[in-house]
């Protein structure tokens, strides 16, 4: 099956993904031996055997002002330096590895909070669904990016960060816009698994339990549980797909991942003042982005059509 | 059908209610939050901090700051910016507003057309290597974040090609209104409508082919060959027209979404002065009212727009009118 292959190397290029920006530290030490974290504005570094300034004086358009290096394709600065002379390719790395952090983190979080407010809406009676759909509804009226925008403006502002209970949330953990990716994509998910939840309690073998005197705990996990969490199971890669792109776009508005931590859509909005003098700083990011996104999506399909049987009876027809 | 819509425009007023009270509380309410840090300055005495609270009305109760700050959003229109106490927030959401229109609406005519375009091919291409080429196009299309793609597309068109004969043509970055220069507005607003379109595009054709392939099986479109119709006609009459359902419901929706202020990227990246662009200024300088108000702004597009779609839903397809 041609299909099946194209998602079996979907899931090759994701995990080649993961993997390599897992190993940021490893590549930062011994192939860039740089700190991608530390500014380097009077650094040098060899090119073709000669000694250069990783921050040119004089590169620019007029000849006048600084002008990070540009990519050397060798192992120090391989695609080049950001204005603070730190190296773009472990930071990018580096920086990967926030993003698929933050975004796989909140995909997770998201579907199990969905999940469990499913579970509990079809299992509590009409009023305790009545009051959750009422709360999505509320929450899906928002456009996803200012509903995101405004918590993430509120909480950037507490100066000692977010204080609930015995949780504490400093303003610069990945936390914060993992948290708010979670909450702003919850109904998206929540919906269709509250569908399934209500329309698989209906089903015999369910009432052959309720029958039997299971209870509702036993219903919740065994009988409903293992009929829903196929749903989720589908929409997982996608919803890391979306939340991979929120979290780009909130970065790149400076209110996601916050310095000195990296994200690729944090480097991407470095690196638009470099856009034209040193491309490569923000296009190697997007192009990482494009990459994740796109075989997440591509897998996510696959998965649907493997799961989902009427998908394929619409692939034959 | 007269009741639904009173019925759908009561829950429409419930739910702008809700969200006005959620951003307020969002905004000021928020354990720890300050809106007096902001607007104080740096390092206020405890007396201008004291001064400023009374001024904004910060010093009443919570539900009286609410009233007060709608009061002064949708009655008195009067409600100011905290970092430039110059700028009244209302008129400068409506002077925006103009611009993220005509941006939106461009691209909005960009993805009808292309879309259907892409999905009518890959059906009608179905079996042929294009149909499989296409999908990967659009999933591409829906795959980059618009604000990269709109990077690149500056990059190509102001830098690198702009001195050859593609891209010569293209104005440096800003906007030119269409009362002002109709040529200048078009000639400013043509790449942004592209990057902009380049998501949906991909998007629509995608559901589009779904939709199509879906009511392929359908009798009535047996029934339509079988009598001898034309494909052509089989495919636009029958199956397009059916698929247009979803198709009309989704673009309510994403238009709605983008004039409220979905398109802050595209303006951020294309220096285009619309609600978006007034969103991400204030953000930067958390310029709280001005924030609260775009946000509200957005809100109501997207739930009056859904509202909508959901009337010329019920009027498309009377299966969905409840009795």
């Amino acid at each position: 099956m041609l299909r099946n292959r194209i998602a079996l190397a979907a899931l090759i290029l994701f995990v080649v993904i993961v993997v390599v920006s897992f190993a940021a530290p490893f590549y930062a030490h011994h192939i860039a031996h740089t700190d991608p974290f530390a500014s380097n504005i009077t650094g040098t570094t060899v090119v073709n055997g000669k000694q250069v300034d990783v921050l040119q004086q004089g590169g620019g358009t007029l000849g006048i002002g600084v002008v990070p290096i540009g990519p050397t394709w060798s192992s120090d600065y391989f695609i080049g330096a950001d204005n603070q002379g730190r190296d773009v390719m472990a930071r990018v790395l580096y920086g990967g590895r926030a993003s698929l952090e933050i975004g796989v983190g909140s995909a997770v979080l998201c579907c199990l909070i969905a999940l469990i407010l499913a579970l509990i809406a079809g299992f509590f009676g009409r009023f305790a669904d009545s009051i959750l759909s009422r709360v999505m509804d509320l929450i899906w009226a928002f456009p996803v990016y200012l509903l995101a925008i405004s918590l993430a403006t509120v909480l950037l502002t507490l100066p000692n960060g977010l204080r609930w209970g015995f949780i504490h949330v400093q303003p610069s953990s990945l936390w914060v816009p993992t948290l708010i990716i979670t909450l702003v994509y919850v109904p998206y998910v929540y919906r269709p698994v509250r569908g399934q939840v209500l329309s698989v309690r209906e089903k015999e073998y369910v009432e052959a339990a309720i029958a039997q005197g299971a209870s509702s705990l036993r219903l919740m996990f065994s009988e409903i549980l293992p009929n829903v969490v196929t749903t989720v199971i589908v929409m997982l890669p996608l919803m890391i797909a979306t939340t991979v792109l929120t979290e780009a776009a909130l970065s790149f508005l400076s209110i996601g991942v916050q310095p000195p931590k990296a994200s690729w859509g944090t480097i991407i909005d470095d690196g638009q003042a470099l856009l034209y003098s040193r491309p490569w700083v923000a296009i190697a990011p997007g192009i990482m982005i494009l990459l994740t996104v796109l075989s997440l999506n591509v897998l996510g399909d696959g998965v649907r059509d493997a799961l989902d049987p009427r998908a394929k009876l619409r692939m034959k027809g | 059908m007269a009741l639904f819509i009173v019925r759908r425009l009561i829950g429409l007023v419930a739910v702008l209610f809700a969200i006005t009270v959620l951003v307020f509380l969002i905004f000021f309410a928020t354990p720890g939050v300050d809106p007096t840090r902001s607007l104080a300055g740096r390092n206020p005495t405890p007396e201008t901090i004291a001064a400023v609270r009374h001024q904004f009305g910060l010093d009443r109760s919570k539900p009286m700051q609410y009233l007060l700050m709608m009061k002064r959003l949708f009655v008195s229109r009067d409600l100011v910016s905290y970092g430039n106490q110059a700028l009244l927030v209302v008129p400068a959401i409506a002077s925006a507003a103009p611009v993220t229109f005509s941006l939106v609406f461009g691209a909005a005519v960009i993805w009808i057309v292309f879309s259907i375009l892409t999905g009518l091919l890959a059906v009608i291409l179905k079996g042929t290597i294009w149909d499989p080429l296409l999908m990967i196009f659009a999933l591409i299309g829906i795959s980059m974040p618009v604000f990269w793609l709109g990077e690149v597309m500056n990059l190509i068109t102001q830098d690198r090609l702009h001195g050859t004969f593609l891209f010569s043509w293209v104005p440096p970055l800003g906007y030119v209104p269409l009362t002002q220069n109709p040529w200048q507005w078009f000639l400013h607003l043509v790449i942004p409508w592209f990057t902009l379109s380049v998501l949906y595009i991909g998007f629509y054709a995608r559901v589009l082919r779904a939709n199509l392939l879906d009511v392929e099986n359908e009798d009535y479109v047996r029934t339509a060959r079988a009598k001898g119709l034309p494909e052509r006609q089989v495919l636009v009459k029958h199956m397009l027209r059916t698929s247009m359902i979803t198709f009309v419901s989704l673009f309510g929706l994403d238009f709605g979404i983008l004039v409220g202020g979905g398109a802050l990227l595209t303006e951020v990246v294309f220096g285009l002065p619309g609600v978006g662009q007034l969103t991400y200024r204030s953000l930067v300088s958390l310029d709280l009212p001005v924030i609260m108000a775009t946000v509200i702004y957005g809100a109501f597009f997207i739930t009056i727009a859904s509202a909508l779609v959901d009337v010329l839903y019920a009027r498309l397809d009377p299966r969905i009118r409840p009795a």
